[in-house]
C-alpha cells in the first residue's frame, strides 16, 4: 500500500494543481473531438453485460433450492408475529368472528405505556408518550398503530439479537471484522432501504412475515456496529478483572462484558427501534399492514390529508419509543433490600399489568373500553385537505413559479450537464481526487465501484440521482450550515436547534414525502425539496458541533489580538471547525441518497426508479443491480468525503475526532 | 558502587531476621521476556534473545517490555515492583498472572510452570488461588457493592446465602459496613478500591497482585490505605506482588523491592539495601530524597559484640530513627536483641552517621 500522495510533506509544492489542469485540458479536448471519439462521451452499449438477467437467474436457482427453508423461517418467524397481533389488535377469534379472547384494552396500552415512560424516564417522558398516544386513539388510527406496534414488538428483539450476536462475533475475531463484516455493513447501511425488499418479496413472498424479515434485515447494522463499539469500550483493567476471577470465555462476556457496556448497547436498541419505524411505510409495499398501509394506501389514492394523519401517528409511535428507550439507556437501577419481595422491586410492572388486565376485562363488558368510541375520535384528514386545497388556489401562481424557476434555472441544467458530460471524465476526475485524498488504494476502489455502474448499464440513471442528491445536499449545506453556525453562537440557540434536530431524525423517511406532495404534487422539485428537509440536520449539528468544540483559549487568543466577532468566526472557528463540517456534509450526501430511493414515488427517473419498478415487477436481478448501484454512489462518495475531511484535520493538527473514518 | 560492598556481614542477619530464607518459594519467574511490535505472539528461546540490545530488537520492529527477569516471591511476603511510568512493571505482573502470554521464560506457581497450565486448570488457579486489584478499581457499574464483591464466588457457584455471608465478611474486614447495597458511582475513589481489595479476597486466595492500587487517591487517602494494608496483611499473612512508581510506598510496604528500568530488574533487595547499597545511579535517584535513618534497622549497623560497657537494649529489627534518641543521649554503646539472642552491638557512633547520612552514601 502507498499512500505517498496523502502523506507528502506539505512545504514542497503541490503538482496537483498542474495535474487538474492537464486534466482539465484534456476533458475539453475530448469534447472538443466527441464526434471521432464518441465512445470516450457515450459509454458503448456493446460494453455492457446484462447483469440483471445473470442475477435473475442466479436468484431463481436459488430460490428454488432454498425455499424449504426460507419456508420454516417463514412459520417460525409467524408465530410471535400472529401472538403480538392478537395480543395488541385482532383478539383471539372464533371462526364465526366471536371474540374468544380479547385484545387488551386501549385505555390499557395507553396507561401501560405512560407508566413505563414514567418508571424510567419520569413526568416529562410520561407526559410525551400520554399525548402520542393519546393522538393516536382520538384520531382514529388505533387499529393500524397497533397493527404497527405489533410488528416493532416482534421486529426489535429479533434485530437485536442479531445484532449482538453479530457484534459478538466481529468482537471476538477481529480479521472477520474488518475483512467480512465492516464491509458488508458498510454496503447494507449504503444500500437503499428498497433494494432489500426485492429479494425478500423473492424468497418469502409478500405478507407481513416477508415484511418482518426484510424490516429486521434493514434495522440490525446499527446494532451489530453499537455491540462492537460497546464491547471495546470495555476498560482493559475491567477485561483483566474477569480473567482474574477466574471467568469462562461465555461468563466474560455475558457476565462482565455486556452488562458492563449496557448504556452504549442501549444507543444501539434505540437505533434499532428508530430504523424499524422508518422501514414500516417501506415494508408496507411488500405486505406489511398497520399504519405504513395506511399512508401508502391514502398516498396512492391521493388523499393526502388522510396520509398525513396515519404518518403523523407513525411519528407518534417513533417519539414515545425513542423517549422511553432513551430514558432506559440512562436509567440506573434501584438496589434491592434483601428483603423486598417481587412486588417492591418491580412495583411499575405489577401495576402496568394489572391496569392492563383491569382494563381488559372492563373491556369484556363495556364496549367503550374495547374500541376507542367513534363519538370521541376526531378527523383531522379533511381538513388538512381542505387547507391544502386552500393554498394551492391561493397560492397555485405562486407556487407554481418557485417550482418552474427552480426547474428551469437550477435543476435542468445541471442535469443536463451531466447527461451531457463525457462518462471518461466523471470517472478520470473521480479516480483522480481519489487518488490526491487517498492515494492508490482509494482511486483503485473508486475506479472499480464507478466502473461497475458504467458495465452494469445504469450510467444515465445514475447520473440522474446524481444531479438531485448533489443539488440537494448543496442546498441542504447551503441551508443547514448557517443555522449551525447560528446555534452554535448562544446556548439558548443551541437547545433550540438540538431539540429540532433531534425531533427530525426521530421521523421516519418517508413522512418528509408527505407535506411537500401536498404543495408541490409529484415531479423533480418535490424529491429535491423532500430530500433536503430529510439531509439537512446533519449539517446542523456537526457545524454547531464543530464551532462550539473549536478551543476557547484560541477563541481567547483571538479576542486578545482584538478581532471582531466576524473575525472570529471566520478566520477562527470556521477554518477550524471545517474538518468537522465536512463530515457534516458527508453524512448530507449519504442522507440524501438514501431519501432519494424514497422519492422514486414521486415520479424521479433515476436509480430510484429503478428500484421501484423492479419492486413492482418482482425481478431481483434489475432491482439488485440497481441498489448495488446507489450504493456504490454512496461508498464512493462517502470515502472521498472522508479522505478528504482527514486531510483537513491532519492539516491542522487536530486529533483525529472520529476513529472510524 | 557494587552491591556487594555492605558493611560487615550485617545484610546476612538482616536477611535472617526477615525471615526470608526461612520461608518457601510460593511464586517465581526465570527469564521472562515479553515482546511486543512484530511476531509479539511466538514463543522464543531466552538464550537467543539475552544478547540483543533494544536497538537490534528495534530493528526487528519489536520492543522487549519485559527483559530477562529472574525473580523469586517468598511465602508470606510483600514484593514490591517500582519503575517510572513505562518501565514494564504491569507488563511483568500481566506476565506473572499469565495474563499475557510472556515471550520467553517460565513462570513457576507452587511449583508448577503456569505456562504449562491448560485453560481449565488456569481458570481453577484464578479462581482459588489469586486476587488481583487495579488501578482504576475495575469494578462493575452495573452492580452493587456486595454482588461486586460476591462476584468471583458466583462464577464458582457458591450457594447465594454463603456468597452473601463471605462477601459481608470481607467488606466488614475494609470497613465497608453499611455499603453494602451502595452501586459503585456512589463512592468516593477511596471507598471504590476497598471495594476492589475485598472482591479480590472474597475468594480467600494465597497470592495477591496489586498494580498500582493507590496511585488513583488522593494523596491523603494513599497514607490511609497504605495502612490498611499493612493492618490487612498483619491479619491475613498472604504472598503479595505490589506494583507502584512511588519509591516512598515501596519503602513504606516493602519486604523486598525490585526497581525496574526500561523491562529489566537493575536491582533487587529489601529497603534497606536498596538505600544503603543503591547499585547504579538509577536506584541511587529514588533512595536519595529517603529519610534513611526510617529505613535502616539497628541489626543492619550493628557490629559484633565488643565485651565492653552498654548503656541498654534495643531490637533486632527497631528503626535507627526510633532508638536515635536514647543511644545518642547515653553516649554509650547498646546491645541488639533478638528475641532472646544477643546478635551484635551498636554505637551512637553509627547511629549518628546514619542521621547525618555519612559514610554509606554513594
Ligand atoms: N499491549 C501492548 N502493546 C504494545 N506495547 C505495550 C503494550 N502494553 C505495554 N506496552 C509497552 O510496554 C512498556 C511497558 O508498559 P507497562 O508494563 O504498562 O509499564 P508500567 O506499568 O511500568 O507503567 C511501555 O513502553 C508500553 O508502551
Ligand atoms: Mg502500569
Amino acid at each position: 500500500m502507498s499512500t505517498d500522495a496523502a502523506t507528502a510533506p506539505l512545504e514542497r509544492r503541490s503538482p496537483w494543481p498542474l495535474i487538474w489542469l492537464g486534466f482539465l485540458v484534456a476533458v475539453v479536448a475530448i469534447w472538443l473531438l466527441r464526434d471521432p471519439l464518441i465512445w470516450l462521451v457515450k459509454y458503448p452499449d456493446k460494453l455492457e453485460i446484462n447483469l440483471a438477467k445473470w442475477i435473475g437467474i442466479a436468484a431463481k436457482w436459488l430460490v428454488a433450492h432454498i425455499q424449504f427453508l426460507t419456508r420454516g423461517l417463514a412459520a417460525v418467524l409467524d408465530m410471535p408475529l400472529d401472538t403480538a397481533i392478537a395480543v395488541l389488535a385482532k383478539g383471539i377469534l372464533a371462526p364465526n368472528d366471536a371474540v374468544i379472547v380479547p385484545r387488551v384494552s386501549w385505555l390499557g396500552v395507553i396507561g401501560a405505556m405512560t407508566l413505563t415512560g414514567y418508571a424510567y424516564g419520569g413526568l416529562r417522558t410520561a407526559a410525551t408518550v400520554f399525548l402520542c398516544f393519546t393522538y393516536i386513539a382520538f384520531f382514529g388510527q388505533w387499529n393500524g398503530a397497533m397493527l404497527t406496534l405489533a410488528s416493532v414488538i416482534v421486529c426489535v428483539p429479533i434485530a437485536v439479537a442479531l445484532g449482538l450476536g453479530f457484534g459478538i462475533l466481529a468482537f471476538r475475531h477481529p480479521r472477520l471484522a474488518t475483512w467480512v463484516v465492516q464491509p458488508s455493513l458498510d454496503l447494507m447501511q449504503t444500500m437503499p432501504s428498497f433494494a432489500y425488499l426485492v429479494p425478500v418479496l423473492l424468497l418469502f413472498g409478500s405478507g407481513p412475515v416477508p415484511a418482518l424479515v426484510a424490516t429486521v434485515i434493514f434495522a440490525s447494522p446499527p446494532m451489530v456496529r453499537a455491540t462492537v463499539l460497546a464491547l471495546r469500550s470495555v476498560p482493559e483493567e475491567v477485561m483483566d478483572f474477569g480473567k482474574m476471577a477466574g471467568c469462562s470465555p461465555q461468563q466474560k462476556t455475558w457476565r462482565i462484558m455486556i452488562p458492563s457496556s449496557r448504556a452504549l448497547l442501549m444507543v444501539g436498541v434505540n437505533q434499532v427501534i428508530m430504523m424499524t419505524l422508518n422501514m414500516v411505510i417501506i415494508a408496507s409495499m411488500i405486505g406489511a399492514g398497520g399504519l405504513g398501509y395506511d399512508v401508502l394506501l391514502a398516498l396512492r389514492q391521493g388523499d393526502i390529508g388522510r396520509g398525513a394523519v396515519a404518518g403523523l401517528a407513525i411519528v407518534a409511535i417513533a417519539i414515545s419509543l425513542d423517549r422511553i428507550s432513551q430514558a432506559a439507556a440512562e436509567h440506573q437501577a434501584r438496589p434491592f433490600k434483601s428483603g423486598d419481595t417481587f412486588a417492591h422491586r418491580h412495583p411499575y410492572l405489577i401495576a402496568g399489568i394489572g391496569w392492563l388486565a383491569v382494563t381488559t376485562l372492563i373491556s369484556l363488558f363495556v364496549p367503550e373500553f374495547s374500541d376507542v368510541p367513534k363519538s370521541l375520535t376526531l378527523t383531522l384528514g379533511d381538513s388538512l385537505n381542505e387547507i391544502v386545497k386552500w393554498i394551492n388556489i391561493n397560492f397555485f401562481d405562486l407556487i407554481e413559479a418557485i417550482r418552474t424557476w427552480l426547474l428551469l434555472n437550477v435543476m435542468n441544467p445541471v442535469k443536463q450537464g451531466l447527461l451531457m458530460a463525457p462518462w471518461i471524465a466523471i470517472l478520470g476526475g473521480l479516480v483522480l481526487a481519489g487518488y490526491q485524498l487517498g492515494g492508490r488504494r482509494l482511486a483503485l476502489l473508486v475506479a472499480l465501484l464507478v466502473a461497475f455502474i458504467l458495465i452494469a448499464g445504469q450510467w444515465e440513471k445514475a447520473m440522474i440521482s446524481v444531479y438531485l442528491c448533489a443539488i440537494s445536499a448543496v442546498i441542504a449545506a447551503l441551508i443547514g450550515i448557517p443555522i449551525g453556525a447560528w446555534a452554535s453562537r448562544s446556548d439558548w440557540g443551541n437547545r433550540v436547534a438540538t431539540i429540532a434536530v433531534d425531533t427530525l431524525q426521530t421521523l421516519p423517511t418517508f413522512v418528509y414525502l408527505i407535506p411537500v406532495v401536498m404543495l408541490f404534487r409529484v415531479g423533480d422539485v418535490t424529491a429535491m425539496i423532500a430530500i433536503v428537509s430529510f439531509a439537512v440536520t446533519p449539517a446542523i449539528r456537526y457545524t454547531a458541533h464543530g464551532l462550539r468544540n473549536v478551543s476557547p483559549q484560541v477563541v481567547e487568543a483571538a479576542r486578545a489580538m482584538g478581532s471582531t466577532p466576524r473575525q472570529i468566526l471566520w478566520r477562527v472557528q470556521v477554518p477550524l471547525a471545517l474538518p468537522e463540517i465536512m463530515l457534516g456534509i458527508n453524512q448530507v450526501i449519504l442522507l440524501s441518497l438514501s431519501m432519494l430511493v424514497i422519492t422514486a414515488l414521486v415520479g424521479t427517473r433515476d436509480l430510484g426508479q429503478e428500484v421501484y419498478i423492479a419492486l413492482t415487477k418482482a425481478d431481483p436481478g434489475r432491482g439488485i443491480v440497481a441498489g448495488l448501484c446507489v450504493a456504490f454512489l454512496g461508498i464512493v462518495l462517502d470515502r472521498l468525503a472522508a479522505a478528504g475531511a482527514k486531510r483537513a484535520r491532519e492539516r491542522l493538527g487536530l486529533l483525529d475526532i472520529n476513529a472510524q473514518h | 558502587m557494587g552491591q556487594g560492598e555492605a558493611p560487615m556481614d550485617a545484610p546476612s542477619v538482616a536477611q535472617e531476621l526477615n525471615g526470608a530464607g526461612l520461608r518457601g518459594v510460593k511464586l517465581s519467574c526465570r527469564n521472562v521476556w515479553k515482546l511486543f511490535g512484530a511476531n509479539a505472539d511466538r514463543k522464543f528461546d531466552a538464550a537467543d534473545l539475552t544478547n540483543l540490545t533494544a536497538a537490534e530488537l528495534g530493528a526487528r520492529g519489536q520492543m522487549a517490555a519485559v527483559r530477562d527477569v529472574t525473580i523469586d516471591v517468598r511465602e508470606g511476603e510483600i514484593f514490591v515492583l517500582m519503575g517510572l511510568s513505562g518501565s514494564g512493571k504491569s507488563t511483568l505482573l500481566r506476565c506473572l498472572s499469565r495474563l499475557i502470554e510472556p515471550s520467553a521464560g517460565a513462570v513457576m506457581f507452587e511449583g508448577q510452570n503456569l505456562l504449562d497450565a491448560n485453560p481449565a486448570q488456569l481458570i481453577d488457579i484464578r479462581r482459588h488461588k489469586m486476587g488481583m486489584v487495579f488501578q482504576h478499581f475495575a469494578l462493575l457499574p452495573h452492580l452493587t457493592v456486595i454482588d461486586n464483591v460476591a462476584f468471583p464466588l458466583s462464577l464458582q457457584k457458591v450457594g447465594k446465602s454463603e456468597r452473601q455471608r463471605r462477601a459481608r465478611e470481607v467488606l466488614e474486614l475494609v470497613g465497608l459496613k453499611g455499603k453494602e447495597l451502595s452501586f459503585p458511582r456512589q463512592l468516593s475513589g477511596g471507598q471504590q478500591q476497598r471495594v476492589g481489595i475485598a472482591r479480590s479476597l472474597a475468594a480467600n486466595p494465597e497470592l495477591w497482585f496489586l498494580d498500582e492500587p493507590f496511585s488513583a487517591l488522593d494523596p491523603l487517602i494513599r497514607r490511609e490505605m497504605q495502612a490498611e494494608l499493612q493492618r490487612l496483611q498483619s491479619v491475613l499473612k498472604k504472598t503479595i506482588v505490589f506494583v507502584t512508581h512511588d519509591f516512598d510506598e515501596a519503602i513504606r510496604l516493602a519486604d523486598r523491592i525490585a526497581i525496574m528500568k526500561d523491562g529489566a530488574v537493575v536491582q533487587l533487595g529489601t529497603p534497606e539495601d536498596l538505600v544503603l547499597n543503591p547499585a547504579t545511579d538509577y536506584v541511587a535517584e529514588f533512595t536519595g530524597d529517603v529519610d534513611r535513618a526510617k529505613v535502616v534497622s539497628a541489626a543492619r549497623i550493628m557490629r559484633p559484640r565488643s565485651g565492653g560497657a552498654v548503656a541498654g537494649e534495643v531490637n533486632a529489627r527497631d528503626k535507627i530513627v526510633d532508638i536515635a534518641p536514647r543511644v545518642i543521649g547515653a553516649g554509650q554503646a547498646f546491645v541488639v536483641r533478638d528475641g532472646s539472642r544477643v546478635v551484635g552491638e551498636i554505637t551512637p557512633q553509627s547511629v549518628l552517621d546514619i542521621l547525618l547520612e555519612r559514610g554509606t552514601r554513594r
